[in-house]
C-alpha cells in the first residue's frame, strides 16, 4: 500500500518517523536496539547478512542496512536514534553519521555547525513554502521573490 | 496552616548527549566545551541557593529504556531509584538516580484522575536526555555520592511522530502543578523542560539551527507562553528541525508554573555538536507575595511585582 500523503512530506530533506514508519521500520529498529549488546555486535559483525535474517527485513531493507545507506533506512522505517546504533557499532561518531548523510565530508560539516548550522532559509519546503511560519510571532517579513527562488534552488533535496 | 509541596521554579535545558560525553572525558575546559559549561556556571549557583526538595524533570528517552515495541506518551517513573542506562558506552558515569515514589504516585493518581492517561513506570533506566541536564544543573557529581535531590522523570514521546500537541504537554503542566500543590507535605519542587532547542540530526537537511525561531521561543516562554501553545507540530518540524519537535516538552515545565512569572537567567549558544542549545529558568513568585497580595486592599499587581524584586533569587546575566 503507498504511504499516506502528509502535510511534513514537503519539509526538504526529512524523513519523519511516524506510526507508518514505526511499523514498516520495526525490524530496522530491533535490529539496531540489539547492537547495545557486546556480543550482538561481535555477532553481527561476524556476518551481517546471517545476523540480520533474525529480523525479518525486508530485501530493501537489509540491502540499506548492509550498504550503511542511513538516508534509505529512515526512508524504510529506521529511527535515527536507533540507527545511530550500527553508526557506534561501526565505530563512528554521531557527526559522521550526520555528515554521511548529509552528503557531505564531517570535516565541511563540522565547520557548516561551527558556522551557526545549516540555515533554514531555502529549506523549509519542497513546494516553495518558503516564508517563515508566523505561529511564533517572529517578525518574518516577505522576502522578495528573487530571494526566495534563490533560496529554492539551494534547498536541499530528497535523495 | 496546611503545609503543601509547591513549583517553585521552571528550568529549560537542552539536553545534547554530546555535552555529557564532554564531562565525562574531562573535555569542559576545551574552549568548544567551555563555551557551553560557562553558560551554566550561574545557573549552578542557582541551584545551589535554591535547594529544592525534589525535582520533576521532563525529557525524553531515546532508543534505551524504551525501543519501538512500546511507545509510551507520557510515562511517569514512580519508582524509588532510576539507574542511568548503557547507551552503548557503558551507562554514564553519574550516581544512580532517587526517585520520589511517594510524591510520583500522587501526582499519577491527581492527573489521571485529570483525564491526562499516563503510563507508570516502576522500573525504568534513564539516558542523558535526563542525565545531561541534570548534570549542568546540579553540577558534575562522582559516581559514588548523590543527586542533591531525589527526582520523578516524566518521559514524553517526542521519538514517533505524533508527539503529544504543545497544548496537550501544557494542560499536563497545569495538572502536574494542580497535583503538586494538593501534596500535603511542605516541599520545594523545581520542574525541568528539557531538548531542544532547534536541530535536526536525522537525513540530508541534518544540521539545521534556527536562531531566531529559539530567540523566539524564548522570548515567549517566559512572557506569552499561550503563543506558543498553538504552534503546530509541522512548524516546529519545518522551521527548528525535524528533531526540534522536543520543545514541546518545555511546555509542560510551562505549564506547571503560574501565569506571569520572573526570568531569572538565560543563555544560549550554537553549536554542541549538532544542536542549538538553550537554557532558561523561570521563577514563580514567591507564595507569601501572592498570599498577602489577595488579603491586601492595595492592588495586587503593584505588591506581587514589590515582593518579587525583594524575592527573587535573581541572577544577574
Amino acid at each position: 500500500m503507498a504511504r499516506e500523503r502528509h502535510d511534513y512530506d514537503d519539509i526538504p530533506g526529512t524523513f519523519v518517523f511516524d506510526a507508518e514508519r514505526s511499523r514498516q521500520g520495526f525490524g530496522i529498529n530491533m535490529f539496531c536496539m540489539s547492537l547495545m549488546k557486546e556480543q550482538n555486535r561481535k555477532a553481527f559483525k561476524a556476518n551481517e547478512a546471517e545476523y540480520l535474517k533474525k529480523f525479518n527485513l525486508t530485501p530493501e531493507q537489509t540491502d540499506a542496512v548492509l550498504k550503511r545507506d542511513y538516508n534509505r533506512m529512515l526512508e524504510l522505517g529506521g529511527n535515527i536514534y536507533f540507527t545511530a546504533k550500527l553508526g557506534a557499532t561501526d565505530g563512528h561518531s554521531f557527526q559522521h553519521l550526520a555528515a554521511v548523510m548529509t552528503g557531505a565530508s564531517q570535516q565541511d560539516y563540522a565547520a557548516m555547525m561551527l558556522g551557526g548550522g545549516r540555515s533554514v532559509e531555502g529549506n523549509r519546503s519542497r513546494s516553495g513554502k518558503n516564508a517563515s511560519s508566523k505561529s511564533i510571532g517572529a517578525a518574518a517579513g516577505k522576502k522578495p521573490a528573487a530571494a526566495k527562488r534563490k533560496a529554492k534552488s539551494k534547498s536541499a533535496k530528497r535523495k | 496552616m496546611k503545609r503543601v509541596a509547591r513549583i517553585v521554579a521552571g528550568i529549560g535545558s537542552s539536553h545534547v548527549p554530546a555535552i555529557g560525553a564532554a564531562l565525562d572525558n574531562g573535555k569542559t575546559e576545551e574552549p568548544y566545551w567551555k563555551r557551553v559549561f560557562s553558560g551554566f556556571e550561574k545557573s549552578e549557583a542557582w541551584m545551589r541557593k535554591t535547594k529544592p526538595d525534589v525535582a520533576i524533570i521532563v525529557y525524553n528517552d531515546h532508543a534505551s529504556a524504551f525501543s519501538v515495541e512500546m511507545i509510551p506518551t507520557f510515562a511517569l517513573g514512580c519508582a524509588a531509584e532510576f539507574p542511568p542506562a548503557d547507551e552503548g558506552w557503558g551507562p554514564r558515569p553519574v550516581p544512580v538516580i532517587k526517585g520520589h515514589p511517594a510524591l510520583a504516585s500522587h501526582i499519577a493518581q491527581s492527573v489521571i484522575l485529570d483525564e491526562f492517561d499516563l503510563t507508570i513506570c516502576n522500573k525504568m533506566e534513564v539516558d542523558h536526555g535526563m542525565t545531561v541536564p541534570m548534570n549542568l544543573l546540579f553540577g558534575k557529581v562522582d559516581k559514588n555520592a548523590h543527586w542533591p535531590c531525589p527526582v520523578i522523570p516524566l518521559a514524553v514521546n517526542v521519538v514517533m511522530y505524533p508527539p503529544p500537541t504543545g497544548h496537550r504537554c501544557y494542560m499536563l503542566g497545569r495538572a502536574i502543578r494542580k497535583a503538586v500543590e494538593s501534596y500535603p507535605e511542605d516541599l520545594k519542587v523545581v520542574i525541568f523542560g528539557t531538548g531542544g532547542l532547534s536541530h535536526q540530526i536525522s537525513g540530508p537537511r541534518a544540521g539545521l539551527i534556527n536562531s531566531k525561531w529559539d530567540k523566539n521561543f524564548l522570548d515567549n516562554l517566559s512572557k506569552n507562553p499561550q503563543k506558543l501553545v498553538k504552534i503546530p507540530h509541522i512548524d516546529y518540524m519545518r522551521e527548528a528541525g525535524a528533531e526540534g519537535i522536543e520543545m514541546v516538552m518545555w511546555l509542560i515545565m510551562r505549564g506547571a508554573l503560574n501565569d506571569k512569572v520572573d526570568e531569572v537567567y538565560r543563555f544560549y549558544t550554537v553549536p554542541a555538536s549538532n544542536t542549538a542549545v538553550g537554557h532558561i529558568i523561570l521563577a514563580n513568585r514567591s507564595r507569601a507575595a501572592r498570599k498577602s497580595a489577595a488579603k491586601s486592599k492595595r492592588p495586587a499587581g503593584k505588591i506581587k511585582r514589590a515582593a518579587a524584586h525583594a524575592k527573587a533569587d535573581r541572577v544577574r546575566s
